[in-house]
Order: C-alpha cells, then structure tokens, then sequence
C-alpha cells in the first residue's frame, strides 16, 4: 500500500512536465500574443502605439523568443518557485491567485460536502423503495437538478432571496470584508454568504450522484450476499447500510479525484453570474487577454489538483476495497 | 422431543410472483414435512420451484413474490429454550409473521440456517469471512465480540478448514471453492439452528470436492442432531445424502417418499421418466440415453390440468388436462399425484 503511494508520487513531476508542455503550446496556440491584443485594447479605446514601441515591448516580456525558449525560461521560473508576473496585471501571480485559489477550493470542499451528504441519502432510499412515492419525488427532483443549467438555478435563487429575504447574495463577502485582511470575523462572513453558492453549484451535482447511488445499489440489492445477510437474521436497514451501500459507494469514489477541476470549470458560470472572487473568471479573463504567464499558471495548478485528486481517490478507494488493495501489492 | 412430530410442516404452500405479464405461480400448493434428524432431499428441474419453497420458509421470497396462501409450520424454541428440554416449544405458522420483524429474524439465522448455491456471491467481497461469521453469532447470541471471534474460530476448525486463525482474517475470493463452502456451513452452523436449508450446495463446486461436502455436511447433521432440506437437481447427491425425497415439477409436489422406495420403486411417471434419463454403468454403450418428451413449459403458459400431462407418456386424454390430482398416499410410504393411482383432484 505505501509502495503504492510512493510509486505514484514519483509519478507526479513526470506527469506534470507533460501537461505543463500542452498547456503552454494550447495557450500560444491562438493567433497574436500579448502585445498584439494589448495593441488591440488599445486602438479600441482611441489610442495607438508605434511599431518601435511594440517591438520593446515584445522584447520585454521576451515574446520575441522562439516558444521552446519561452517554455524553458518559464518553466525554470517556476521550478524556482515563482510564478511570475501577469502581463496584463502586473503584479506577480501569486498574489493574484492566491486567495482566489483558496477560496475556489473551499467551495469546492463545501458542495462536494453537500453534494455527497445529500446524495447518497437520497440515492439509499430511492433504491431501497423503489418505485415508492419517495422514489418518484427525488426522481422528479433529480431530472430538474440534472436539466436546469446552473446559471439559471443561480439566476433564480438570487431573485428569490432578493425579493423574498431583502437580501443580497453576490460574492462571496460583504463590502467591508471584500479587501480586509482574515479575521474569524471575515470568516463567519463567508460562511454567509457561501452557501447559496454551494447549493447552486451543488444541485447539479447532487441530483446526478443520485442516480447513479441509485442505479449502483439496485444492482447491488440483487446479489447473493445481501440475500444471505439476510437469511442470517440481520435487520434490514443494518444490512443494507452494512453489504450493498458499502459495494455501491465504491465505484463512487473513483469519481472524487475529477471533481475538484470539474468544479473549477464547471463553477465559470456561476461565479460570473454571481460575481464571485473564484479563480475561474480570472481564468477566462487571461485567456481573452492572452497573458500567457497567468493562464499557465492557472492551467497548471488545474492539473496538480486533478492529479492530487486522483491519487487520493485512488488511495480511498484501495483503503476501501481489498481487492484493488491486492491487485496493488 | 418425539422423533416423529416434525420439525417443520409445510401445508398447500403457495408463492406467486405477481408480474405486469402475468403471475407466476412458482410454487402452487406445496406440502411436506422434515422430522428432526432427517434429511429431506427436494428434487427438480430448474424453475420447478423449490428455491423460491426454501425462500418462502426462510421469508425472505423477493417482490413481487407473495405468499399467497398456505402455511408453514415451525417447532420454534425461543431463546430461553434452547437447552433442548422441548419446554418452551411452540408450533408457529411462519406465514402470518412479519418477514422483516423480530420475531422471523429470531428464527431466521439462529433456527433455521440457510446454506446458499454459490458461497463465492454470497460472501461480500469487501468484509473478511471473520468478519461475517461473528456478526452471526452477535446476532443470535449474547455473547462479546471477542467470544463470538472464538466461537467462529471453532466452527471453522469443525467444518475442516485447516488454519481457522487465518481464514478468520481472509476474504472469501482468496479461499478455494471447497474452503468457501466449508466457511459458508460454519457460519450456518454458528448458531445451533435446528433446520438446516441447503440449497445446492454442491453445484459451483467440482466432483471430489462435493464427494467431501456431502460427507461433512452427513456427519455435522449426526453430530448435532439437525434436520436439513437439500435441494438439488442431481438425483446423484440425492441418492448419497437424502433419507426422504421430495420430486416437484413445475411447482407442484408429484411424489413423496422414503429414498429406498423413490429409487427402486417410483411411481409417478415424471419420477420414473426423470430417473430413466441418468446414465448409468451397466446401460449398453453407444445407446442414446433416454430423455422426457418435450421441455419445461413457459411459466405464462402453464399447461391445463396435470402440468407434467403434455410430456407424460402414460398421458390419459380428457382427464390429465381436465383436472389438477393432488398428492394421495398410495401405500404407507409413497404418497403420488396422478390419476394413474387415484381420483384426488384439487380446484384449478
């Protein structure tokens, strides 16, 4: 199990060299860079630049460079650490994405919570009443959750709360914490105002994790060993909770490591739509402006969480089930 | 206790499955009894009903199976009554219970165990066998969980399993065929039951491994003094195991007896028929062996009258497929349903 662990820890650094490549190549792969976007901006608010100006500039940030080398002086920044600096915010990205970042993963923590805390339930009764009223009702409510895109759901339940409760729930904090420093304070603050967001963006995710829990422990309830737990004499919820919930979670789990750079892709939307200070619209905004540096960056620790993500699903799941833990060993 | 009350009184027991299309009426005014101490060997082809018969005495028949009528009848002791005095006995009709109540889960395990046809999909995978055998015991018994971990290593060791400390900790899939099924007869065993239900214990297994299960199962059965149902399709096992037997076809019984009688005497023409199609040393060599007629009907198209009439050679038009014979003894073993012997017929 730990030779396991380390084995593909050691794995890591291969994988993200990969990926750091085709990041950098899909970023450069539009037309123009920076500069000429930048230029674009420009002419479009009235003002010009001259050709001798655009070239220092070029030279500047080394856009002039051949791509290999570009990559290389990037990827040597970040080996030392340093994110660099955004082009089109000058600042250094760290400091740009840092908070966005936490916060991005705290509400992706809290509507994975609520996610799972929701579904599964959902998905135990449905299956162990099949074709009762329950299981009609959360069927009925899984197909909205599932059909209603998000930005609608967010859309509306920011109109409920404004109209019904007088109250305003874009971003993630209120005015006077926007730009304070973490206090327990700012804390309780967000903890205001970021489960809407969370049931937004959990909705979705809920109603299909559902099903799936559904469709899983019905096939589980069919087995053998579920009719001898029962020919035991062991109480029916016991059982069920103990046998087939236990086999029908498994598969479950594998899904976890997708979720986090699901929820960082998937929340774009939602965050625009609700202004919240996620990583997501950076993300979009970087792209739009190509400012390389920024997108990479973001791209990057995408794919670290992704492959984190995978690995401590990977590990739950052998924790979980013997027989991925012998294959392993 | 009288060795001659039984232990277990099935009466004109009916399980249907009430389907969309149609019903099934998988098991259709079934009747027999186990004597303590016996071992009663249900015999048939695939879907004549005698898993859903087990099922149905065990209460767990799935939806949309029902009992629809009938009764059975158990010798149930109690929990202040299993020092085997037969003080607090008392006959409960098992039908009317509550299948997921209290008072069948206190039979269910503990007085009736129940040995399935494939221990390797009736073990979950994920828990070790320990693991299931002692939550039996705590189930049934008041003892701690460290008692129920030396009660289980016990049984291991009793039904042959050569390291019970190491299988306690094992998963089923890293056990052999022969091991699975000894581990699934210890966990039946855990609790002393009085009945014990085997339900083709020996198919998924291979020849000379069922030639050992038999024999233990035989001998555990002497030791303790329990009655067993064993249900199988193969007259073989029968043969080698079965004090009394019981032929059903297409959910209903056709002929009851002692094995002596079944084998060397049969009535019924489905017994005689099914007999007539096992292949035997002595037979001439390069001789096609016999078969019945025909195939099993489609449980939606259930033939009229007698089930077995369009297979049946000794088939009597007008009175086979008009009316349904039930079950007469014809002398003071055998009891047969067919007009060939009696004119007992039951309402359709």
């Amino acid at each position: 199990m730990l030779q396991y662990v380390i084995k593909r820890l050691l794995l890591l650094p291969l994988l993200l060299f990969i990926f750091s490549v085709f990041a950098f190549l899909i970023i450069q792969a539009p037309p123009g860079d920076f500069v000429t976007s930048y230029v674009a901006e420009l002419a479009a608010s009235g003002s010009s630049m001259d050709q001798i100006q655009i070239d220092a500039l070029r030279e500047l940030y080394g856009l002039d460079q051949p791509i290999h080398v570009q990559y290389l002086k990037w990827m040597g920044q970040i080996l030392r650490g340093d994110l660099g600096v955004s082009l089109d915010w000058q600042k250094p990205i760290s400091e740009l994405i840092g908070e966005r970042l936490l916060l991005t993963v705290l509400l992706g923590l809290f509507t994975f919570l609520f996610t799972w805390m929701l579904a599964i339930p959902i998905g135990i009764i449905s299956a162990t009443r099949q074709y009762s009223v329950y299981d009609y009702v959360f069927t009925i409510f899984n197909y909205i959750g599932v059909a209603t895109p998000t930005f609608m759901t967010a859309l509306i339940l920011m109109w409920l709360a404004f109209s019904r409760l007088g109250i305003t729930v874009t971003g993630l904090f209120s005015p006077e914490y926007v730009d304070a420093p973490w206090s327990v304070a700012r804390l309780v603050d967000l903890l205001k105002h970021i489960w809407l967001p969370m049931i937004i963006l959990g909705l979705d995710g809920t109603a299909r994790l559902a099903r799936i829990m559904r469709a899983n422990l019905l096939d589980e309830l069919k087995k053998p060993y579920v009719e001898m737990a029962r020919a035991k004499g062991m109480s029916e919820w016991r059982l069920v909770l103990k046998y087939p919930v236990r086999l029908a979670v498994n598969p479950l789990v594998s899904t976890i490591g997708w979720y986090l750079p699901l929820l960082f892709s998937g929340s774009l939307i939602v965050a625009t739509v609700m202004n919240l200070p996620t990583i997501g619209p950076m993300l979009l905004r970087s792209l739009s402006s190509q400012d390389m540096f920024l997108a990479g960056s973001i791209v990057l620790i995408y794919c670290l969480l992704a492959i984190i993500g995978t690995l401590v699903s990977d590990i739950l799941l052998a924790w979980l089930d013997p027989r991925i833990r012998m294959e392993e060993s | 206790m009288n060795r001659t009350t039984p232990i277990l009184s099935v009466r004109n027991l009916k399980t249907y499955f009430l389907l969309d299309e149609g019903t099934v009426r998988a098991v259709d005014g079934v009747s027999f009894d186990v004597v303590p101490g016996q071992v009663v060997g249900i015999v048939g082809e695939s879907g004549c009903g005698k898993s859903v018969t087990i099922k149905s005495v065990l209460r767990i028949v799935e939806e949309p199976g029902r009992i629809v009528e009938g009764e059975i009848y158990f010798r149930h002791q109690g929990q202040n009554g299993r020092d085997g005095s037969g003080a607090n006995e008392d006959f409960v009709d098992l039908v009317p219970l509550d299948a997921h109540g209290k008072r069948m889960r206190s039979v269910r395990g503990a007085e009736i165990a129940l040995i399935p046809q494939e221990p390797m999909a009736a073990f979950s995978p994920v828990h070790t066998i320990g693991d299931q055998l002692v939550e039996a015991i705590l189930l049934h018994q008041g003892v701690s969980a460290g008692e129920a971990r030396q009660r289980a290593v016990e049984r291991l060791h009793e039904v042959g399993v050569p390291s019970p400390e190491e299988c306690v900790n094992a998963y089923s899939w890293e056990l052999s065929g022969g091991l699975r099924q000894r581990a699934m007869i210890a966990m039946a065993l855990s609790c002393n039951p009085r009945l014990l239900i085997a339900d083709e214990p020996t198919t998924a297994i291979d020849v000379t491994t069922q030639a050992q299960i038999l024999r233990l199962l035989r001998s555990l059965q002497q030791q303790h003094n329990m009655a067993i149902i064993f249900i199988t399709h193969d007259l073989g096992v029968i043969a080698q195991i079965a004090d009394y037997v019981v032929v059903m076809y297409l959910g209903r019984v056709m002929e009851t007896g002692p094995v002596d009688d079944i084998f060397h005497d049969p009535q019924h023409p489905y017994t005689k028929a099914l007999l007539k199609s096992i292949p035997s040393v002595q037979s001439e060599s390069q001789k096609f062996l016999p078969t019945i007629e025909g195939s099993i009907p489609h449980p939606f198209n259930r033939p009229s009258g007698c089930s077995f009439h369009p297979r049946c050679v000794e088939f009597m038009p007008d009175v086979c497929n008009r009316r349904t014979p039930i079950p007469q003894p014809i002398n003071d073993r055998q009891s047969v349903s067919c007009f060939l012997y009696h004119d007992a017929a039951g309402e359709d």
